[in-house]
């Protein structure tokens, strides 16, 4: 089984963000792996556990994109691609163009993400590259057999789970639940820095710079209104509460 | 000439999600303003008595699918219908509500036409001719307005309560279109609905969430207590869901659910910045924490210093009192 993991490098859910000549600066962020990412990557690892196999990484990134594939090959993953795309701009449609044209290039039984990227994402690359490559997608999966040539696949649903069933090759997005990511041990650190990492470029891929341009327009970037204390309603818990109950439904409307 | 804002109207089990009436509310003014159609595409089985309901709230035209194959959602057989529905009409902008459905359904679709998608929307606006639509980005840190300016349709995912209901109503024309739902890769083996009489998470008035302060997970009795004298919906924080307390699919944040109710009451949180992403649209949050230096209270409009277990019981009976 060949195994592609899709993975994104994102800014920690803890940074603080600041614009810039009013873009957003990406200068001393420190950077992660998608939480949802390291979900996928986990579960390609043990699907080839058990069935043997292949696992390969591809990030869409700058250089500083290695680390996040770095950790990927410290987790167990075989080798990995990073399309250097440097600080080009980017969207949703661009990066799945690209995803897609690499993946095209390469053998695979199964390609895995995650649902959604947590800081500029909003949960369509998956998608989109199911949709250029011809293959099904699944997305939010909490749950995956692969056996067969098929994937059975528990995903969230409003108000409940569902079970789907594909043909291979397919798209898998994870959500959390599916696993609990493993840390790198320090053998595989080390180990990692000599796996092979293939470094391409947009040409290499024999993409042109009108084929990945943007669909959307960012118009600008703001920062939005810090939210403001509120009151701090005083006395023992009983009368609290009956004062809270009060301004909910008196002064603030709500109930 | 690409001509009409369309709605996808969202339905599950015979009842059309409130979001998508929400859309169609707004919709209706920037329609006016741009001087084009509202409509709304309706597919599923058995949803064409659904159509009226639509007109309601501002729907010029209802274009409606109903066929068997549709009755489950699935990517294949939703994006097919739609897609071509696309083609033939060429509307202008395609709006959906950023629900776990919509969201799928607009990344498909929005590939298929080669066109752009701004997903998880909070803002929509006409503006020289264009739709420019507002998106919280790193989790609310940063706000990006936007449009799709070239590509057609333009295609935006809206966050549910982002707009409020509007009845418009309107003789909606109903158009029974006989759409190929082309092959469904994905086949569909289970359904397992989890019966519960609150609402979804994503889309309730009013939410009470529950975090590490809730001690175990029989504890929430007490929260959906609270929740039932109000019609919430209950919610809990990562830590409460790792703890395995509650599922996963009641979690609130950055890697949780985005929720933007009117009212988030957040008992035994302490407001960590991942949990604030999930909830910070809230038009009211208030909060119950016995550390007074609790994050949450940061921004909270009303807070409570107290244990949780003796300031929630009272608060429930007090807001029967107060709405009785
Ligand atoms: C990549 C990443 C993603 C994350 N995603 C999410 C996410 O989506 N959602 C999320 O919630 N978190 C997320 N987290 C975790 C987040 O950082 C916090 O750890 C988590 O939100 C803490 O949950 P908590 O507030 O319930 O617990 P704590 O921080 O432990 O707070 C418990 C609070 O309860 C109060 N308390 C205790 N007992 C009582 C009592 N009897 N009465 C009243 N108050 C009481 C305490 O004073 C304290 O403030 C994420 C973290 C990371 C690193
Ligand atoms: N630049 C990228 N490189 C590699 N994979 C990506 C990239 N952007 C998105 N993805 C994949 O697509 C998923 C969804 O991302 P998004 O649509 O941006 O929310 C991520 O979890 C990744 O698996």
């Amino acid at each position: 089984m060949k195994i592609l993991v899709c993975l994104k490098q994102t800014f920690d859910t803890e940074a603080k963000i600041t614009l810039s000549n009013g873009k957003i600066d990406r200068k001393g962020v420190s950077m992660i792996v998608n939480p949802y990412d390291e979900y996928a990557v986990e579960e390609a690892l043990k699907i080839v556990e058990k069935d043997g196999g292949q696992v390969t990484v591809v990030s869409v990134g700058d250089q500083q994109a290695q680390d996040a594939l770095r950790q990927a090959l410290a987790m167990g993953a075989n080798d990995a691609v990073l399309v250097d795309v440097g600080d080009k701009e980017l969207d949703e449609y661009s990066t799945a163009t690209i995803l897609a044209k690499a993946i095209s290039g390469m053998e695979y039984d199964l390609v895995l993400g995650g649902f959604r990227a947590i800081d500029d994402g909003s949960a369509q690359v998956s998608g989109r590259v199911a949709e250029i490559l011809n293959i099904p997608v699944v997305n939010v999966v909490t749950k995956l057999e692969v056996a067969d040539g098929k994937a059975t696949a528990t995903r969230e649903i409003e108000g409940g789970n569902e079970v789907l069933e594909v043909s291979l090759p397919a798209i898998i997005t994870a959500q959390k639940g599916l696993n609990e990511p493993r840390y790198p041990s320090m053998k595989g650190i080390m180990k990692a820095k000599k796996k092979p990492l293939a470094k391409k470029t947009l040409a290499d891929l024999g993409l042109d710079d009108s084929q990945v341009a943007p669909k959307v327009k960012a118009i600008s970037f703001s920062l939005p209104e810090a939210r403001q204390a509120g009151k701090i309603i005083p006395g023992e818990a009983a009368e609290a509460a009956a004062e809270l109950a009060k301004l909910l439904r008196e002064e603030a409307k709500v109930i | 000439m690409a001509k009409g804002i369309w709605v996808f109207a969202e339905q599950l089990e015979g009842q059309i999600k409130k979001v998508s009436f929400e859309l169609l509310s707004e919709g209706r003014k920037v329609a006016d303003t741009l001087g084009e159609e509202l409509c709304a595409v309706l597919a599923g089985k058995d949803v064409a008595g659904l159509a009226a309901s639509l007109g309601e709230y501002g729907a010029d035209k209802v274009y409606v699918v109903d066929n068997a194959a549709l009755e489950n959602y699935t990517t294949d057989g939703y994006t097919n219908v739609i897609a071509d529905l696309i083609k033939q009409y060429e509307p202008s902008a395609l709006l959906l509500g950023c629900t776990v459905t919509g969201r799928d359904l607009a990344a498909q679709v929005a590939q298929r036409l080669q066109t752009g998608l701004m997903t998880d929307c909070i803002g929509m606006e006409a503006v020289d001719g264009q739709l420019v639509f507002t998106r919280p980005l790193y989790a609310g840190k940063v706000i990006l307005k936007a449009s799709c300016p070239e590509a057609r349709p333009a295609m935006a995912t809206i966050r549910p309560n982002t707009f409020p209901v509007v009845s418009n109503a309107k003789a909606a024309e109903v158009v029974t279109v006989d759409a190929n739902v082309g092959e469904i890769r994905q086949v569909v083996k289970e359904v397992i609905r989890v019966a519960s009489e609150r609402p979804e998470l994503t889309e309730a008035d009013i939410i009470v969430s529950g975090g590490r302060g809730m001690k175990g997970p029989e504890n929430f009795k007490i929260l959906e207590e609270l929740a039932d004298v109000v019609g919430a919906a209950v919610g809990a924080s990562r830590a409460a869901v790792d703890a395995g307390w509650i599922a996963q699919s009641f979690q609130v944040g950055q890697t949780g659910k985005t929720v933007s109710p009117v009212m988030y009451v957040a008992c035994g949180i302490s407001g960590a910045i991942q949990h604030l992403a999930g909830m910070s649209s809230a038009k009211c949050i208030v909060a119950v924490n016995k550390d007074e230096e609790a994050n949450i209270f940061k921004v909270a409009d009303y807070g409570v210093v107290g244990d949780l277990f003796d300031v929630v019981p009272v608060l429930k009976d007090e807001i029967k009192k107060v709405i009785a």
